[in-house]
């Protein structure tokens, strides 16, 4: 196999195939890409363990925006008159420093933030994460990722010691006897996951989901849990409550590799089924029909995914889950386990590499001494230099214009307007910034926003490392070259640091942090601070990974294109992977698993008299994220045209709706308008959108910003909201 | 807000309080004074343990401790100096407080029976209330092979399946024609005494009791109707009382229970009482935890000064027996009243149903057996929400979904606009085009049209598709 990067990086010579992934969700399909002698791009499933040779209709269509009209191939600049308007790279870079300097010399270094992404490749979102801290020295850098993945993380980390989303390969649900889906619905948002599911189903396994839709993957189980939202915590506490009173506890598992279960125990003797099913409209039996299909099977996998994460106690909730994995005894046991299905194309490498505010490549703490001395080390610099954390997503953009907060961002591979919580306040606090860039290779509605607009490259134009959901690091190959004035991220950081380390001609005035050096940290070093090629990138971020949570110092290119890809941790390029995490100890300081013990709380906002039904978001198939990309393609917008209200008819005919009619959905927050769509099969006290959808049906114009304590996740799945008729 | 706290009693509802005031902040301190020799637990799980399914450690509830709260067992308090703000244990300690709360909780009720010393119950006799009565009855029943249980109320019935789930032959006598009088009707008491005899459990209905014999061989009980029952163990579950001693010996006012207004307040304003204790306006029977926790909520709130216009709401009963071949649910009262009634019956399978709606309200229901809708139907009521247009959304459960269509069916039936495969898009006119165009496998139309190519459950539709067209274009149709 030709090595596309290096035939497109290098010398120039475009190959006729390349065999990569596709660039959406965290299943990363396996596809090939070739040039037809037509000038059109033709898009191949190919047998991959993930896909086993097949893509959804977002795969299939992917190539549709290489040349698309709406592709970005010229920066934008914001002239006075307020117009974007095409301008050179020269001018374009010189306008973000000259505006990041005046920014950061009269408010300090932490004026300017970044914002960053988790569709990023590995090298990127480490570039990204080494830039904010040595090239911006601010401690403001989070990424859309929390917003997708935090909660599930902070509570593996936790309990685990590590944070995989799935800590076993995605094949083993396909032999598991029982597996259960908590909020998780793949049958959309990654069809091709549904055939590890049809063999569990053809072995004989059973599958139960929980969810308060009856979603095309409710449809396929055996049995469907519908509770009202923001109530899996409960659900949790009363199977492990059952399992307890039917005697299905792993007691020897509990002792030997566990600590901290009686905590639990005694909290959960308060969610006795009865009390859960009034809380929860989950009745008693089919409680204990789950508890009993876990705990009496001889392999069980637990999996949650947005639906039960996207809480202001998110944290809790999977802990809860979490909590039940343990007392049955499956982390670590063939086919069993606890994973999480993580959501967007690199989610998992891109929390691994320095993206969050509060860790360093690696999966490091930032406050960590020694983390900040090795990684330091690896960078070049002095640890006392190393910026602190900085704070979650949602509270960095809330805080943007305001006195203590940013006054500048960078905004890489990422469309808050649409995808933030609370979004009509986030776009204002954007408005408020002095300067707002926005990499990118379409007018995301976060670009339409910005005073510079850099047009980068797509996935068919760039190589790198992308790591799946079941922490798999895979090949992202080029097809081709970028486009003419189309530059890489890559390129993008290494031209902005260059123009941030040259000599500030202006002396440092007043401000309110710390003033910037002149000169910028060690003159004559910037060709290796920041460097282009992807593959140079890589083996800088396996140094700065070595010895970390996430050690990728044993996996080169060579080795993932040898194999189906390198399961981290891999520290020896001599030793094995890792695709099976906990068979004899866990990453922890004593090396057993922590139970947390957990307690239900209500939703951060109730629904009350004004505000009577129960609002929740999600996805449909053939759309993606904030639809920026897949709104652009034709089949998906024939297929998923606009957003909708999702109602049951008891509902509409209550509120005088019929289906198609124009509905208004207010929040103490915000609005949306949409058409109506009636379907038995979602709660008649609760209604549903689609988050992918900008303008007046704008789902996240609605949704509540309360935060999860511990992990920073809005509470995306569930608010308070009145419907009428539009 | 309030200095010292002090808290008398460690059931479900003092611990539930005591964790309330742990979990919010401020510089106070909380004394807990439990008569009971052990740490909290939950009552609930007690004829769980009965049946032998889980151990003691399994009912222990969690402890608050440390930052100002002093948790004692076997503590109990004598006597209240309301003047003073004291109380005193046993040992003739005195205990300052600023504020008193009194989670006494209830005490089983003996019933007058001849033969029968409520003060010293005589062996292999036990009332079913504490662990400590649940460790008596259990050390009578690991040799017995045979149980009476007098009282075929809820608490009665769990003790009873208990029993029988280690292996006794047990015989619930209960004085009214039929179980759980309060809750169900004569149908549903019918089906539900049909439940328990299939699972070990005989009634004896609508004869009371006289008096008993007891010794250590066996245990006699007399009927009203001149019969005698014989069995190796008696367990009796004649109701609750609440326990106001302490409070009426310190001279507040008690009516079947210690007299509280909505913010739980005696009518001494340094004392408080929440629990089976105690008698709120509106309020239900004694013996049900929600009731509690919420009382302890709102005494929380109150004490801490986190809300000062918080206010205890009597939320309507649900009554729920669970346990391996049961599932009853209860609630308000579907026998009566205005609004319409729905019925489903099936003594056959033990399945009965009984519904009240008034004004598109759910009044009352009583469930038995294999009812998918219990959930829904708990919550509609709990909430007060508008009950299904389709009412037989109510009596077979969940949302009726419309799953759609099994494409496969009949190809021929199935609209031009039908999707076949979701994962792409694809409806069965873009497959029959297809097939026309001269695909003739099913292969060659997963390539033409990627139907199949996402999550692969439709390939067997897109089969039965290929075959229909097969036949149908082999039959010659002329076009």
């Amino acid at each position: 196999m030709t090595d596309g990067a290096r035939a497109a990086t290098r010398t120039g010579r475009p190959p006729r195939e390349a065999e990569t992934h596709c660039p959406y969700c965290a299943l990363q399909c396996g596809m090939v890409l070739r040039d037809t002698d037509d000038g059109r791009i033709e898009v191949q499933p190919r047998q991959f363990p993930t896909n086993r040779g097949g893509l959804c209709q977002k795969g299939w269509t992917a190539a549709d925006l290489l040349d698309h009209p709406d592709r970005l191939t010229t920066p934008l600049v914001r002239d006075p008159s307020g117009t974007l308007r095409p301008a050179s790279w020269a001018a374009a870079l010189d306008r973000i420093v000259d505006g990041l300097r005046t920014v950061q010399r009269a408010h300090g270094r932490d004026a300017v933030a970044v914002f960053g992404g988790g569709g990023l490749t590995n090298e990127k979102a480490y570039a990204l994460g080494k830039f904010a801290r040595v090239a911006l020295r601010t401690r403001h850098i989070d990424y859309n990722g929390r917003w997708c993945m935090s909660s599930a993380a902070a509570a593996g980390l936790r309990a685990f010691g590590v944070d995989r989303g799935l800590p076993f390969p995605l094949t083993d649900l396909g032999r598991t006897d029982t597996l259960l889906l908590v909020g998780a619905n793949p049958a959309e948002t990654m069809p091709p996951l549904m055939r590890h599911l049809t063999e569990q189903r053809a072995r004989g396994g059973r599958l139960i989901v929980v969810d308060p839709r009856l979603t095309a993957t409710a449809r396929q189980a055996d049995l469907h849990l519908q509770p009202l939202p923001g109530t899996d915590l409960a659900v949790a506490n009363a199977l492990l409550h059952v399992a307890l009173t039917e005697g299905l506890i792993d007691r020897e598992y509990v002792a030997a590799r566990t600590e901290g279960f009686d905590a639990v125990r005694r909290t959960v003797a308060e969610y006795w089924p009865a009390e859960v099913e009034r809380l929860s409209g989950v009745p008693v039996a089919d409680l204990e029909a789950t508890a009993r299909a876990l705990g009496t099977a001889g392999s069980a996998i637990i999996l949650t995914a947005r639906g039960a994460e996207q809480h202001a106690k998110g944290v809790d909730t999977v802990s809860a889950y979490v909590n039940l994995a343990l007392a049955l005894g499956l982390p670590g046991r063939p086919h069993s386990g606890y994973g999480c299905l993580t959501g967007q194309g690199n989610g998992q490498g891109g929390r691994e590499h320095g993206q969050k505010a509060d860790q360093l490549p690696g999966y490091r703490k930032i406050d960590d001494p020694a983390a900040r001395a090795h990684v330091a080390g690896v960078w070049g610099v002095d640890p006392a230099e190393l910026p602190g954390p900085g704070v979650p997503a949602y509270q960095l953009l809330d805080s943007l214009g305001t006195p203590d907060g940013p006054r500048a961002l960078l905004v890489f591979g990422s469309n808050p307007v649409v995808s933030a919580p609370r979004a009509a306040r986030v776009e204002s606090r954007l408005r408020g910034l002095d300067l707002l860039v926005v990499a990118d290779f379409l007018r995301s509605e976060t670009a339409e926003l910005a005073d510079v607009v850099l047009p980068v490259a797509q996935w068919a134009e760039e190589d790198g490392t992308m790591t799946n959901l079941e922490g798999r690091v895979l090949r992202r190959r080029a097809l081709r070259r970028p486009p003419a004035g189309v530059r890489t991220d890559l390129d993008v950081l290494a031209d902005l640091a260059a123009r941030l380390d040259a000599p500030d001609p202006v002396p440092v005035g007043p401000g309110a942090g710390p003033a910037v050096p002149a000169g910028g940290p060690v003159p004559g070093d910037t060709p290796d601070r920041f460097p282009t090629d992807p593959r140079v990138v890589f083996a800088e971020l396996r140094r700065a990974s070595a010895g970390g949570v996430a050690d990728y110092a044993g996996v080169t290119w060579e080795r993932i294109e040898s194999a189906d890809g390198v399961f981290w941790p891999c520290p020896d390029p001599d030793g094995p992977d890792s695709p099976r995490l906990f068979a004899d100890t866990f990453p922890t300081p004593t090396g057993r698993a922590r139970f947390h013990a957990v307690r239900h709380r209500p939703a951060a906002e109730p629904v009350c008299a004004d505000y009577p039904l129960h609002f929740t978001t999600g996805r449909v198939l053939a759309q993606y994220q904030s639809g920026t990309q897949t709104r652009r393609v034709d089949a998906l917008r024939r297929a998923a045209p606009h957003g909708f209200v999702e109602l049951h008819p008891d509902l509409a005919a209550r509120l005088g709706v019929g289906d198609g009619d124009e509905v208004r959905v207010a929040s103490r927050r915000g609005e949306l308008r949409a058409p109506a769509r009636l379907s038995p099969t979602i709660r008649p006290d609760t209604v549903f959108a689609p988050f992918h959808w900008p303008g007046a049906a704008r789902a996240n114009s609605v949704t509540n910003d309360a935060l999860d304590p511990v992990s920073g996740m809005p509470e995306f799945k569930i608010c308070a909201v009145r419907v009428e008729r539009a | 807000m309030t200095g010292h706290i002090v808290i008398v009693g460690y059931g479900m509802a003092g611990a539930r309080l005591a964790t309330e005031l742990h979990a919010r902040n401020g510089d106070r301190k909380v004394t807990v004074l439990g008569a009971e020799p052990h740490r909290a637990y939950n009552r609930i799980m007690l004829s769980t343990l009965l049946a032998g399914k889980i151990d003691e450690p399994d009912v222990e509830l969690a402890e608050v401790a440390g930052q100002g709260t002093d948790v004692r067992t076997g503590a109990p308090v004598t006597a209240i100096d309301r003047a003073a703000r004291t109380v005193r244990t046993p040992d003739g300690d005195l205990v300052d407080y600023d504020h008193l709360v009194l989670a006494t909780g209830s005490r089983a009720v003996v019933p007058p029976l001849a033969g029968l010393d409520p003060a010293a119950l005589p062996p292999r006799v036990a009332v079913f209330r504490t662990l400590a009565d649940c460790r008596r009855i259990l050390a009578t029943a690991r040799s017995a092979r045979t149980a009476l249980v007098l009282g075929g109320g809820l608490l009665g019935l769990e003790a009873a399946r208990g029993l029988a789930a280690r292996g006794l032959a047990v015989t619930v006598v209960h004085p009214h024609p039929y179980l759980m009088e309060r809750q169900l009707d004569p149908a549903a008491g019918a089906v539900l005494a049909g439940t328990l005899a299939g699972l070990g459990v005989a009634s004896r209905l609508g004869v009371p009791a006289t008096g008993l014999a007891a010794d250590p061989d066996g245990v006699r009980l007399d009927l009203a109707d001149g019969t005698a029952l014989h069995a190796d163990l008696l367990v009796l579950s004649c109701g609750v009382r609440p326990d106001t001693d302490l409070a009426a010996a310190a001279g507040l006012a008690v009516d079947r229970g210690v007299l509280v207004d909505d913010r739980l307040r005696t009518d001494d304003e340094a004392i408080s009482a929440i629990g089976d204790c105690a008698r709120p306006p509106g309020q239900g029977p004694a013996g049900l935890v929600a009731p509690a926790w919420a009382q302890a909520r709102v005494v929380a709130r109150l004490l801490t000064g986190e809300d000062p216009t918080a206010r205890y709401r009597p939320r309507p009963v649900v009554t729920r027996l669970k346990a391996a071949g049961i599932d009853l649910a209860a609630m308000g009262d579907p026998t009566g009243g205005p609004g319409e009634e729905l019925t489903f019956s099936d003594p056959a399978r033990g399945t009965y149903a009984r519904l009240r709606i008034h004004q598109d309200r759910l009044t009352g229901a009583i469930l038995l057996g294999d009812n998918p809708s219990v959930g829904t139907v708990v919550q509609l009521f709990d909430r007060g929400a508008p009950v299904p247009g389709d009412r037989r959304a109510l009596l077979l459960g969940r949302s009726l979904g419309n799953a759609p269509a099994a494409p496969a069916a009949s190809p021929a039936l199935m609209p031009d606009a039908a999707t076949v495969c979701q994962c792409n898009d694809v409806d069965k006119g873009t497959l029959v085009r297809c097939w026309r165009e001269g695909a003739r496998t099913v292969d060659e139309m997963v390539a033409a049209t990627r139907a199949g190519t996402g999550c692969g459950g439709c390939r067997q539709a897109v089969g039965g598709i290929a075959d229909w067209l097969s036949e149908a274009d082999s039959v010659g149709t002329p076009r």
